[in-house]
């Protein structure tokens, strides 16, 4: 612990500490305009807002859809955070899937046609330890084109080795910017340093990403509040930080271990005026949508202003070939608890509960029926290959 | 009478027209458009293409581009020259043409190419035997410097990619006609035929379209109005067009008695 806490103090600071905590008050021209398309809109109003919404992303990506898939690495956790089904005080079935059991799930996705895979893992430094995830990326980066990571934060040294190992995108939510509501959901680890986290896209960027994701979780703080503060984080990024692409995600709250409750509402309206409104202040932010919301809104959302969906995803380690069924064990104060009993068909627990459960070939095929183009490849390593490493040069 | 050919780096093009493959709803859709258009040049971006020769089925695009037209792979994704260079030796280690569009565009905001990476990777690729298309800002001095180092044309936008704003940068583009000692190419924020064939009438070689067409709910159909305007603009451009005026002109010359016999 004590060298996490020497790292917490390295590295926490961010001019947009500033600009969050003068908010709504205080806001730029950009984030007016924002928050004046939060207000309440009628049906036609709305109905106008997803047309024009619709226009700008087909100018600025086409008929296209980016499909990427979420690789679970390890569901170990050091922190407590209320909503989560990986925190550390719930009894779940916890499993660190080894590297061939990396690469066997990585070769399931690409088998499915994934070229754009998203690690996830806990934080935990004793599981997801130095070098681990290194190796992941390296295990897996011959056959996987875009690689991106989504784990505990890291300091900038750190996430250029993420980078030199083959990662390019990182994705970090800050769950919430409500700093009081921040604090009363993570109760325990490092993670309850707002500000350590509110400063790791920049630190993603000092440290070599080009594609970096933030997002809010939706159920915690009042909607409008919680999208206006996701806007300016996003609009300070891209000032800071203009070599990199963002991608923005407002994912709700789902059913997780622990038994969570939402405490607030963001229902399909105020997430679709919330997308829309993204869309028209920033033509170009990518935006993702995920397998937690049902099949039925993602069709409906497809066109609206989504650019990358992630199709067929299992958000526990192992999921999608059983992976590392046999080495599931409990985790109790940071130490491991082997089972005595195990039923068959015994899994580890995922983070939340996915909603749409179609196949990557079934999300593909929708996508073609509503006009859009799935695309699976949109990067290729090579681009930061050194000469000396890539093939037939 | 049919419009003079385009002759880039020796190589000559009945078409004037140049397609992009981004943002189409399917493969299928942008093949019908590259054939409608009559083009004879079409630029893929690298990233999305298979460069392994594994013929990846998920990565197939080039699968979808018809062989008689010349592929030209762009450095889209490329944020640096060595990046740029990098992915241009791939392409032909890959089996592709030694044709590169330069794209270096590190702000994935706005999409403006960085004149400085640019013309770095143009030196280097130049040096190494590419046919090099650069795409650059309207920037005259730019597209100086690089027609001296060597490259096949200079490829100014007409407003940032995707906008279709047209030619806002029609002063900076006069100036780069003016100067132009290999074909310019008017690329980016071209959104309507009119685009088009203004950039013709203006005496721009060649014009590079993909969005307009990409999204358009017909995209073969305005494949061939694309190519109808830019026809019509280079047509009127070689006939000459006459010089607008802000007031009427008398229809009875006014001089004509200086050379009057009498």
């Amino acid at each position: 612990m004590h060298e996490i806490g020497a790292r917490i103090r390295r590295n926490v600071h961010t001019q947009f500490s500033a600009i969050l905590d003068a908010l709504p008050q205080r806001k730029s021209p950009l984030m007016e305009r924002f928050s004046a398309l939060l207000e309440t809109k009628s049906p036609a109003q709305l109905e106008a807002m997803a047309r024009e919404s619709r226009a700008i992303t087909r100018r600025h990506f086409g008929r296209t859809m980016r499909l990427f898939a979420p690789l679970y690495l390890s569901n170990e956790c050091v922190n407590n955070c209320k909503y989560c089904g990986f925190s550390r005080d719930n009894p779940i079935l916890r499993v660190t899937l080894t590297i061939e059991q990396v690469v066997r799930e990585a070769r399931h996705l690409v088998a499915q046609g994934f070229r754009n895979i998203l690690l996830v893992a806990g934080e935990h430094p004793r599981f997801v330890s130095d070098g681990y995830l290194d190796e992941c990326i390296r295990a897996i980066r011959d056959f996987v084109p875009t690689i991106g990571i989504e784990v505990g934060p890291m300091e900038a040294p750190e996430y250029a080795q993420m980078v030199q190992a083959g990662a390019e995108g990182l994705v970090v939510y800050q769950e919430t910017y409500d700093r009081a509501l921040y604090a009363e959901m993570h109760t325990a680890g490092p993670k309850r340093d707002f500000d350590w986290r509110l400063a790791c896209p920049e630190r993603g960027y000092e440290g070599g990403f080009r594609r970096i994701g933030i997002g809010a979780l939706f159920g915690l703080s009042d909607w409008r509040l919680e999208a206006l503060r996701l806007a300016a984080h996003l609009e300070h990024l891209y000032r800071q930080c203009w070599k990199a692409s963002f991608t923005v995600a407002f994912p709700r709250l789902r059913p997780a271990a622990g038994g969570f409750t939402p405490l607030t509402g963001f229902p399909d309206w105020a997430l679709v005026q919330t997308l829309c409104a993204f869309r028209q202040c920033f033509p170009e932010v990518g935006i993702v949508v995920s397998t937690r919301e049902p099949a039925k809104l993602r069709d409906a959302l497809a066109p609206l202003g989504v650019t990358s969906m992630s199709a067929g995803s299992h958000t526990e380690p192992g999921g999608y070939t059983g992976a590392g069924t046999d080495d599931l064990h409990l985790t109790v104060r940071g130490r491991r608890v082997d089972l005595n009993d195990k039923a068959d068909d015994a899994r580890a627990e995922g983070q939340f509960g996915i909603a749409d459960t179609r196949s990557p070939a079934a999300v593909a095929s929708m996508l073609s029926a509503q006009g859009l183009d799935p695309v699976w490849k949109d990067w290729d390593p090579a681009i930061l290959t050194p000469l000396s490493h890539s093939s037939g040069t | 009478m049919a419009n003079a050919p385009l002759t880039i780096a020796g190589r000559v093009f009945q078409s004037r027209l140049m397609l992009g493959t981004g943002k189409f709803a399917s493969g299928e859709l942008m093949r019908q458009a590259i054939i409608a258009s009559g083009t004879e040049i079409v630029t893929v971006a690298l990233r999305r293409a298979d460069l392994t020769g594994q013929g990846d089925p998920f990565a197939n695009i080039l699968d979808f581009i018809p062989d008689n037209v010349l592929l030209l792979p762009n450095t889209s994704g490329a944020n640096t020259a060595e990046e740029a260079v990098r992915l241009a030796r791939l392409a032909v280690a890959a089996g592709m043409p030694n044709w590169v569009k330069l794209e270096i565009h590190p702000d994935p905001r706005y999409l403006l190419p960085d004149p400085i990476e640019t013309l770095k990777a143009a030196e280097i690729l130049v040096k190494e035997g590419f046919n090099v298309l650069p795409y650059i800002n309207a920037d005259p001095v730019l597209a100086r410097r690089l027609q001296d180092i060597g490259t096949a044309t200079v490829m100014p936008l007409g407003s940032p990619i995707g906008s279709h704003q047209g030619i806002t940068t029609r002063g900076q583009i006069e100036i780069i006609l003016a100067q132009a000692t290999v074909p310019v190419v008017v690329d980016a924020g071209i959104g309507a035929p009119s685009h088009a064939a203004e950039a013709f009438e203006m005496g721009a070689d060649a014009v590079l379209v993909n969005t307009a067409i990409a999204i358009a709910s017909d995209p073969a159909r305005m494949a061939s109005a694309f190519k109808a305007a830019c026809e019509a603009g280079r047509a009127a451009y070689e006939i000459g067009l006459a010089e607008a005026a802000t007031e009427a002109s008398a229809t009875s010359p006014l001089t004509t008695f200086l050379y009057s016999e009498n």
